[in-house]
């Protein structure tokens, strides 16, 4: 039987197992809102404020999940609202289909209303895109999408679909869920390159990336560490990979990563990378990264290695199957004196961190950490929030930490929390500042609408932390338009004004009345505003192009 | 510098062009020439690519052999291939400098495909250092306009990486 472009397309994104989709309709899109309503028992919509909401909370899906997240926006200004999103999930590896309408093809090229070349604009920040110009084509390039999508290192893919494309008729049959690409087993060469050199270890570091999330590969990570006596770091985007308090894991290597994750690392004489990039806010400068060190790169993507680093071996592959092929080629070994090393670092670190008394970053966290499930999503937006949430938050489970790594997109958090708690289908934290809290906060009305339990912790510090500690440390206290007090935003109102519920708190006991309150709340987000010093820093800190060597623990006067 | 040559099957549709040269643009490396067209099978195309330098080469060949619409790549090098590059050179003419002209068209085993007693044009294959030199040559009578085509070149011998029947047989997607 016949049917029209625009329910090939709702029926395709359906038969690809999707059950929730976020959007905001439009004119090149009602055909396909027509049929989602028509289809509204098989397909969730999920009604966003704005697209950039959509295409974050579609990651947010995503990520939790680890399934294809899909949003959906009409075309120009709809369209160009997905561009942020889409780039986010771009850096970070992140599956999502984004599907755009666009004005009819007879209009094409002659600027008609909301007309804009998506294709050409998301080019450099897909995977791949596809502009159907025939209606026959239209379920085939869906499926390619989602195809393209999760293969190999998943991202974005994009599909335009013009409106006349959407009302034409065509045959549909549906298929099956489609495969990802298979996978090329990795060389047998390069394995036995990278044992070898495992084996002349004598101080071994597993360091962790989003590919061991993404590739399913922690209990071979922790098998291999246990096995070599090695100890586990990782960058931004692997963290929650391996549980906070796993044994061996010493936390985040980088920027602001932990002192002794970052020091064993400079110090380490084998260091073995699984699905990391080496992003310069992991390595530093890299002309001193890992002096002493041979690195063996495991990785899906062959464009990663030899990308940012020099390498002494680069494995291409699936990273579950490349550690479980080492796994077996080793035996258990064990490096008393280099754990030794390891523990004096941790000593190190707990001087260089003690534990403050009072209202403090760490604090406010690590009492979240009391109230969260090992299942809770922790969703951040990006700043000083985002680090103490990275440094301090206790990860229990895989894919828990939502927040964007390689762009840096502040006002990510709200609309990937939603996403999050809509894929898990249970409550969500969002760890944010006023600063990006604000960006995007239009989208409480998201949260709200759908009864989405969120808990909100926005730690409020007037000012944007973030570039005001580089101010402090690097431009002479010159606080150029960093700082918020003028704003007087009342976010206890603001929350109110949505329909939500708000909590202004200002210790550990109003905050742990407050965290009593909201993580008792089932159907809607709950914002929890507490006020910060503005003159909090996060450390330690590798400032912008030094090394581990130049690690800043702490701030004199 | 040392000029390196990829040649690149790509599916045959529209913006694949604007994609690869897209491609070296956002990774910053630089084209030296590219040329494009359909192969045998009309829905492959084969891009020629020469870039100078080899700091990035690997990078390039990775970068273009993971995007969806590249089927396969062949980097070709120089002695185990073959290159040649197209010039149409309108240079002026006139009755003292004509017979110049015809004998460095001879030596070069060039083509005169347009004359005129005020300008004649200048069709030369080969290599493209063959080129720049009598484009040097010409120069001293004044060129008046040129087109180059950018290199094409073929892997020497039977053995290829490109042959199009051979990857439709392995049921290479194209």
């Amino acid at each position: 039987m016949k049917i029209k472009g625009a329910e090939i397309a709702v029926k395709t994104i359906i038969e690809q197992g999707t059950d929730v989709v976020f959007g905001y309709p439009g004119g090149t899109v009602i055909d396909i809102y027509d049929e989602l309503y028509k289809h509204r028992d098989e397909l969730h919509h999920v009604l966003t404020a704005h697209e950039q909401g959509a295409s974050h909370a579609a990651d947010g899906y995503a990520r939790a999940t680890g399934k294809v997240g899909v949003c959906i926006a009409t075309s120009g200004p709809g369209a160009t609202n997905l561009v942020t999103g889409i780039a986010t999930a771009y850096l970070d590896s992140i599956p999502l289909v984004a599907i755009t309408g666009n004005v009819g093809t007879g209009m094409i090229g002659k600027d008609a209303f909301q007309e804009v070349d998506i294709t050409g604009v998301t080019m450099p920040i897909t995977k791949h895109n596809f502009f159907v110009t025939k209606v026959e084509k239209l379920a085939d390039t869906i499926r390619e999408a989602f195809k393209l999508a999760k293969s190999g290192r998943p991202g974005p893919v994009l599909v335009d679909i013009p409106k006349n494309i959407q009302n034409e008729w065509c045959e549909y049959e549906p298929v099956p869920v489609v495969e990802p690409y298979p996978k090329v087993p990795a060389s047998e060469k390069e394995i036995d390159e990278a044992v070898e050199i495992i084996k002349a270890s004598k101080k071994p570091y597993i360091f962790v990336g989003g590919g061991c999330i993404a590739g399913n590969a922690t209990d071979e990570t922790v098998a291999l560490a246990e096995k070599l006596d090695a100890v586990i770091g990782c960058s931004m985007m692997g963290l929650s990979a391996v549980p906070t308090d796993s044994e061996r894991f010493l936390g985040m290597v980088g920027m602001h990563g932990h002192y002794a994750a970052s020091i064993a690392m400079h110090h380490c004489d084998c260091l073995i990378t699984v699905g990391a990039r080496f992003s310069d806010r992991a390595t530093g400068k890299t002309s001193k990264f890992v002096p002493n060190a041979r690195i063996i790169h495991i990785d899906i993507d062959a464009s990663e290695i030899e990308k940012n680093v020099s390498v002494d071996v680069g494995v291409t592959g699936d990273v579950k199957e490349v550690l479980s092929r080492m796994l077996d080629k080793l035996s258990k070994v064990q490096h008393p004196e280099w754990i030794a090393h390891v523990d004096a670092l941790k000593d190190k670190e707990a001087k260089n961190d003690p534990q403050r008394e009072g209202f403090v970053p760490k604090n406010i966290i690590q009492m979240l950490n009391k109230y969260i499930a090992p299942s809770t999503a922790i969703a951040t937006d990006v700043g000083q929030n985002q680090m103490w949430a990275a440094q301090y938050v206790n990860f229990k489970q895989s894919r828990k930490f939502i927040s964007s790594g390689g762009l840096g997109t502040m006002g990510f958090g709200l609309g990937a929390a939603i996403g999050a708690a809509m894929g898990t289908k249970e409550r969500s934290v969002l760890v944010t500042g006023d600063g990006g809290f604000g960006m995007c906060l239009t989208e409480m009305a998201t949260a709200v609408t759908n009864n989405i339990p969120i808990v909100i912790l926005l730690l409020n510090n007037t000012v944007l932390g973030m570039v005001r500690q580089w101010q402090t440390l690097f431009y002479g206290k010159r606080y150029s338009n960093t700082e918020l007090e003028n704003r007087h935003t009342d976010f206890v109102k603001l929350a109110d004004a949505f329909g939500a519920v708000g909590y202004r708190v200002t210790n550990m006991e109003e905050l742990k009345e407050a965290f009593d309150k909201a993580f008792a709340v089932e159907d809607g987000p709950v914002i929890i505003e507490c006020m910060i010093g503005k003159d909090e820093l996060v450390l330690p800190m590798v400032p912008a192009g030094g090394s581990m060597d130049d690690l800043i623990t702490k701030v004199g006067n | 510098m040392e000029r390196n040559i990829v040649a690149v099957l790509v599916k045959n549709h529209f913006g694949v062009l604007n994609r690869v040269t897209s491609m070296f643009r956002r990774k910053g490396f630089n084209i030296d020439t590219v040329t494009v067209g359909e192969t045998e099978n009309p829905e492959v195309s084969r891009i020629t690519i020469s870039f100078l330098g080899t700091d990035e080469k690997d990078q390039i060949l990775k970068q273009l052999d993971k995007m969806p619409d590249v089927i396969t790549i062949q980097e070709l090098d120089r002695e185990a291939s073959v290159s040649r590059e197209l010039l149409l050179i309108k240079v002026k003419n006139s009755a003292e400098v004509r017979q110049d002209i015809m004998s460095i068209v001879d030596v070069f085993r060039a083509k005169i495909i347009d004359y005129a007693s005020d300008a004649v044009t200048i069709e030369v294959t080969g290599e493209s250092s063959k080129l720049s030199a009598i484009i040097e040559l010409l120069s001293e009578f004044g060129i008046i306009e040129m087109a180059r085509t950018g290199l094409v070149a073929l892997a020497r011998g039977k053995e290829t990486a490109l042959n199009v029947d051979e990857m439709v047989a392995a049921q290479k997607q194209i």
